[in-house]
């Protein structure tokens, strides 16, 4: 008799503890979450102590290890560009400005460029049929051959935009902002010959 | 030149001829033009610095023409020269183009000298239109919902009603059982004996040394197997899947909208990071987009898009309402995910414009993720298992072209994989 409630209260604890046991194994695997990055070995090996890129230190103004470049100075690789972002610039750039990279044109890698950046919107024949416009995204792109632009215009839209097209001066280094003029200009061509 | 140019004025006389014509019998649209046509020549020609309801570039079009008489006595005809040529009606001396070219920070307006008068009536009529109340989501979108959720709802319902009869199902056995019991009792049928306590299973167990080794290497075995896993995992973040501070969907942009991944991350074309996008680039697109007009779910609302579009603006600082920027930024802590130990060396460019390979190769279906979150495990052992399985592209890549064939000789190989190139030197990626 007395075994046999021994042996009903195990029966009884037996579901308790597998249900015990469920729950810490829960809890513990619960710990891992994917909201917050795991934990690491040895953490100092893994973040030394150099400031990583876009990173958040007091030293710096703002807080920002990204920064602007300093006033008056040219970054390497970069150069001055002698027109203002005006409507006068604009006409300037458009009589003026030539293309220096115009012995290197490689139509190729200026459509590689192209239809990463502008593709999207001015479409890959340059009508002004991107994916974005058929999709009524963005509207009112128009067609290259729809205005009046020279090799340098469009550089200079490309660095500064204009009206509602933003500057892609950061996505694009000159030689690819001039490759890529010349091969807007060469669509263009395509375009106006049909 | 001028032969031609009258042809075309004769055509074009004619053809409005032939409209005036048209609408004195339809009547509807009298002298007005087409709001129809109107609209796809507004959408080619006009919408990338006007909307109807919306300052942009230039200013909200809807009912210009009204608005026009009555605010400056201005006609028709003063519209027409100012389409056609906005800056000669400015140079000209006229006050109110003057007043809107500097409202509106001189920007020149396009002139559109190729639109005809039967043309500009249509874009008028355009804009004439009363505005169209956005449609309360009503019966549809929520028949439309209730659709798509019925599916594994009266899944749910099914599976509860199987549960619920097998559920009754094993009652009825057990009453079954416990009558038949009671009737052979009653009949006095004898039943098998119960069966003699025996030692108990624990007892029988702890007897027997064999089967308690066994266990023990068993339970070795498999807790080593468990603790090497955990060990394994730390310091892996594969999954990782933090909360941003501006709800970015990769899938809207990349997937609904097809946007190249180095346009946004344009540095992984020419350096070591990809780089998180700055601002500007959001600017791009959403200077004009300001709203969000794609699918929804119950979770991603259009409330919810629209408000985190007005996160970017807060951020990069833009007015939305004047269309200007205010200079009064705040970055936006962007929340890393992919992010290599410090002693191991990765560049994006090699891997993106040399190896050409695909963004999604490292991060996974990224076009289709609504949360960004880490597909690979970054681990050493899967970027090696890449290098021993990726062929290096060597065609057309003149620099490649004498290490190639070397190399090929070799190890008597025709395509060299990234390994054999020496991609598994500790020194290529530790140093």
């Amino acid at each position: 008799m007395i075994y046999k409630t021994l042996n009903f209260k195990t029966r009884l604890k037996r579901p308790t503890k597998v249900l015990a046991f469920f729950l810490v194994a829960l809890s513990l695997a619960s710990c891992q979450k994917n909201s917050r990055p795991n934990y690491q070995y040895m953490p100092n090996m893994y973040t030394s102590v150099g400031y990583e890129t876009y990173g958040e230190y007091d030293i710096f103004a703002g807080g920002q290890e990204a920064m602007a470049p300093a006033d008056n100075t040219i970054a390497r690789g970069h150069s001055l560009y002698g027109y203002e972002n005006t409507n006068e610039g604009y006409d300037l750039a458009k009589a003026n400005l030539t293309n220096p990279y115009s012995e290197t044109v490689d139509l190729a890698r200026g459509k590689a460029v192209y239809d990463i950046y502008c593709a999207i919107c001015h479409g890959t024949q340059g009508k002004g049929d991107g994916y974005l416009m058929t999709n009524e995204k963005i509207l009112g792109v128009p067609s290259y051959d729809a205005r009046v632009i020279t090799e340098g215009s469009v550089y200079h839209v490309i660095y500064f935009g204009k009206n509602t097209m933003g500057s892609y001066a950061n996505q694009m280094n000159e030689e690819e902002r001039w490759q890529v003029s010349a091969y807007v200009m060469s669509l263009r061509d395509a375009l106006t010959q049909n | 030149m001028t032969h031609s140019l009258r042809l075309n004025s004769i055509r074009n006389s004619r053809l409005t001829g032939f409209f005036f014509l048209t609408l004195l019998f339809s009547n509807l649209w009298a002298q007005d033009g087409d709001p129809a046509k109107g609209k796809s020549l507004f959408n080619t020609n006009c919408a990338a610095c006007h909307q109807l309801d919306k300052k942009m570039t230039g200013p909200a079009l809807r009912n210009v023409e009204t608005r026009l008489s009555e605010t400056a006595g201005l006609d028709r005809t003063w519209l027409y020269a100012w389409i056609r040529n906005s800056n000669a009606v400015i140079k000209s001396g006229d006050a109110y183009a003057n007043k809107i070219y500097a409202e509106y920070n001189n920007s020149a307006m396009t002139a559109f000298p190729q639109l005809s008068d039967a043309e500009l009536n249509d874009i008028l009529a355009y804009t004439a239109q009363p505005k169209q109340e956005p449609v309360v989501p009503a019966a549809d979108p929520g028949a439309a919902g209730g659709g798509t959720v019925a599916g594994p709802d009266s899944n749910n319902i099914v599976l509860a009603g199987l549960a619920l009869l097998f559920a009754l199902l094993a009652i009825g056995l057990l009453m079954v059982r416990q009558t038949l019991h009671r009737f052979a009792v009653a009949n006095s049928v004898e039943l098998p004996a119960e069966k003699p306590k025996s030692t108990p299973i624990w007892v029988a167990f702890a007897q027997n040394q064999f089967l308690v080794l066994v266990t023990a290497i068993f339970l070795l075995l498999a807790s080593g197997y468990f603790v090497y896993g955990y060990l394994m995992q730390i310091g892996v973040d594969q999954g990782y899947e933090p909360v941003q501070p501006i709800h970015y969907s990769h899938k809207i942009h990349a997937g609904d909208n097809k946007i190249d991944c180095n346009y946004c991350h344009s540095s992984a074309r020419v350096s070591k990071h990809s780089g998180i996008p700055s601002l500007n680039i959001c600017m791009n697109c959403h200077k004009s987009i300001y709203e969000y007009k794609g699918p929804t779910t119950a979770e991603y609302t259009k409330e919810f898009y629209d408000n985190e579009i007005k996160k970017l603006y807060k951020a990069v600082g833009w007015d939305d309402a004047n269309q200007v920027y205010t200079g009064k930024t705040q970055p936006v802590k962007w929340v890393r995910i992919h992010n290599l130990p410090d002693f191991a060396y990765f560049n994006h460019s090699q891997h993106v414009t040399v190896a050409g390979i695909e963004c999604q190769t490292c991060h996974g279906p990224v076009q289709e993720m609504e949360i960004m979150s880490q597909f690979a495990p970054l681990t050493m052992g899967w970027c090696i298992n890449c290098h021993r399985q990726t062929n290096v592209k060597v065609a057309d890549n003149a620099y490649y072209e004498k290490i190639h064939n070397e190399l090929s000789k070799k190890y008597g190989v025709k395509e060299l994989t990234a390994a054999q190139m020496g991609g598994l030197e500790c020194g290529k990626c530790h140093y």
